[in-house]
């Protein structure tokens, strides 16, 4: 196996369908758990980072204040001011930004995840309530702190075999999402949540309308033509596997290619037209292999 | 490529007059995909900026033809999967009809909206639809106070293992009527009294989601949460009766407590519907009770936060400068009737009721 079969095996196992409305099955794919802890990171360290320096420009403003004249009030103001700030951003942060258009917090964003409502039974989902933003981010504090409090406390052996208990119970909250398949923790099992991949994808090149796929090679001036015998070797995996070559451009990548495919149908392979004869087979692989789909018949590989 | 027409864009596909370059490609399917291209494209940037939140610069055009955009998208997806073989162009629809699905069925309600829903009946609802829990957490909350006088009362030793130690200043057993008497007397200004309300509120609020979030564990730590926060309660109050003091110190409490036990007592009613709905889901999948009873309770808890803001203010302001046992009753009884006429007598049904 290799590393992009790894890859795609990895992503098949989160690979679920969300049925639309509309009936279309989407195809989600759940939010990888280290992606999910990188979003956490990042959305604490902007935590952090953010309420610190908000804290430090008050204290710049209210320190000066206590040696002015009646200056009390103004500094009581700013404290209090400051307890709001504090709460409202710890508990507030990834509400307001999981209840925004994107769903996700600048963390979640970065890393390319969302939170979405998870379909019920019968595969079909609705929406992402305000409810269940705020009951998956309620129990942040016996999945995250709690735990992470204990467990540093552990060594210390400070609590006696109670704080152990604790400490194991505890854990089973932290480490719920590696305990279901669908790394939900236990803020998403009670709001109905889930994560999932979000992503953006730029709509590429069409294969089909330049270069050898069209016509004559630009370089050679050589128009390739394969016969049946040549394209019936190949299936759909293969022309994937094909189109990601020429999407990528790599001359080594397409050489290799080149000569594998001219070995498997017998031709004597040339050097230096290999993109145009590459994209000429791709297009009449592909032309030959969606002509066989509307009539039902389907190659999935070059052993089907 | 230009934006398409309207016309073009309701009309069946076979009308729609393709662009020149859609010629030159060598295979039905491109051809497909790139008579469809700026429509999907359109869509993309519609998408985009209602992400980014500008929803405004948006034409009404826009606006208006996105649902038509979004079933279009749907429908290239599906006849390009039983088509194409193009898996860049697949993937870019799965993407982009996704996204457009996250926006076109998303929450549409703004904050605003869903505020209006909450405090015009949806907390109400949600509270009355726990009643049971909160029978369960009132009735441990009152064994809660009995254990803790009853202990009390038995072994004063058992005072300050109960009684944390920032209460335990001056109001320790033993203390003179004067002491106790002065430990409930108002301050002369209100000075100082809004920082002390805001760092009230903020402890009592974590207190409360950390109640509800144990609830998660079947209700079980919720309920050892309760009882130990009453029986120092309890204490206190066998504390203070011991020196005939029990209408002043209950007028005392009365001005916060009332607003703030009852929030208290809803975060563990929440709290314990998460965990019984688990333990015990009826009918359903343990999975879907879990999510349904989830959100109630988070209606519930967000009503908790409200009134702990109410609570802290009661407790900042008012009772520090409130003195008359008679008015600190007053304020703490008609806070307590106005809560529960408006949790329990309050029956409109939202308007923007889903589910």
């Amino acid at each position: 196996m290799n590393v992009r079969d790894r890859q795609s095996a990895f992503i098949a196992k989160r690979q679920r369908t969300v049925l639309t409305p509309e009936g279309l099955a989407l195809p989600f794919i759940v939010g990888s758990r280290s992606a999910r802890i990188g979003a956490l990171i990042l959305d604490y360290l902007i935590l952090l980072v953010g309420t610190i320096a908000v804290t430090i420009a008050m204290a710049y403003i209210g320190l000066p204040l206590r040696e002015m004249e009646g200056g009390d009030g103004a500094g009581e103001f700013l404290a209090v001011l400051w307890t709001i700030f504090w709460f409202i951003a710890w508990n507030g942060y990834f509400m307001a930004f999981e209840l925004g258009p994107r769903g996700a917090t600048p963390g979640k964003r970065i890393v390319g995840i969302r939170v979405a409502a998870r379909p019920n039974a019968a595969g079909s989902a609705g929406r992402l309530t305000p409810e269940a933003v705020i009951a998956r981010n309620l129990l942040r504090d016996i999945e995250l702190f709690m735990p992470l409090i204990l467990v540093l406390m552990a060594p210390t052996g400070a609590g006696g075999p109670a704080a152990m208990a604790a400490t194991a119970w505890f854990l089973i909250f932290a480490l719920f999402p590696f305990f279901n398949r669908d790394a939900l923790r236990a803020g998403d099992l009670i709001a109905g949540t889930w994560v999932v991949e979000a992503p953006r994808t730029k709509l590429a090149r069409a294969l089909s309308v330049e270069g050898g796929a069209h016509g004559a090679s630009e370089v050679t001036g050589a128009t390739y033509r394969f016969g049946d015998e040549e394209l019936s070797i190949y299936g759909e995996y293969e022309l994937q596997t094909l189109e990601r070559v020429l999407r990528d451009n790599q001359a080594e990548a397409m050489e290799a290619v080149h000569a594998a495919i001219c070995r498997k149908i017998g031709w004597t392979p040339g050097a230096g037209d290999e993109r145009a004869f590459l994209e000429a087979f791709y297009a009449q692989l592909r032309a030959r292999l969606e002509n066989d789909m509307r009539f039902g018949r389907r190659k999935a590989d070059k052993f089907s | 490529m230009k934006a398409p027409t309207l016309s073009g864009l309701f009309g069946r596909k076979q009308d729609a007059s393709p662009p020149p370059d859609i010629e030159a490609a060598a295979l039905r399917s491109d051809r497909f995909r790139l008579a469809r291209e700026s429509e999907w494209q359109r869509l993309d940037t519609i998408i985009t900026a209602m992400e980014k939140g500008r929803l405004r610069s948006l034409s009404d055009d826009d606006v208006l033809a996105l649902p038509a955009l979004y079933r279009t998208a749907a429908s290239s997806l599906a006849v390009a999967r039983e088509t194409s073989l193009d898996s860049a162009t697949i993937a870019y629809l799965e993407s982009l009809v996704q996204r457009a699905w996250f926006q076109v069925y998303g929450p549409r309600q703004g904050f605003v909206r869903w505020l209006a829903g909450f405090l015009g009946g949806g907390l109400s609802r949600a509270i009355r639809e726990i009643w049971p829990e909160i029978l369960v957490a009132l009735a441990v909350m009152v064994a809660g106070v009995a254990t803790g006088w009853l202990l009390v009362s038995g072994d004063q030793d058992w005072y300050f293992s109960l009684v944390p130690s920032q209460f335990a200043d001056t109001r320790i057993p033993g203390a003179s009527r004067e002491v106790l008497m002065e430990s409930l007397s108002t301050t002369d200004s209100a000075g100082g009294l809004s920082g002390f309300a805001a760092y009230l509120f903020q402890n009592n609020a974590s207190v409360s989601i950390l109640a509800f979030a144990l609830g998660f564990a079947f209700g079980i730590p919720t309920l050892m949460i309760l009882l130990k926060e009453m029986a120092t309660l309890g204490a206190m109050l066998w504390l203070f009766s011991t020196r005939g003091l029990t209408l002043d110190f209950a007028a005392w409490l009365s001005v916060h407590g009332t607003t703030e036990l009852f929030a208290i007592l809803l975060a563990g009613a929440a709290g314990l519907h998460v965990g019984r709905s688990m333990a015990f889901p009826g009918g359903r999948s343990v999975m879907a009770a879990a999510a349904e009873s989830g959100r109630r309770a988070a209606i519930v808890m967000a009503g908790v936060v409200m009134m702990l803001i109410v609570a802290a203010l009661l407790e900042g302001f008012a009772r520090q400068l409130v003195g008359d046992t008679l008015e600190r009753l007053a304020i703490g009884g008609s806070m307590l009737v106005i809560w529960c006429a408006y949790f329990f007598a309050f029956r409109r049904v939202p308007p923007s009721a889903e589910r």
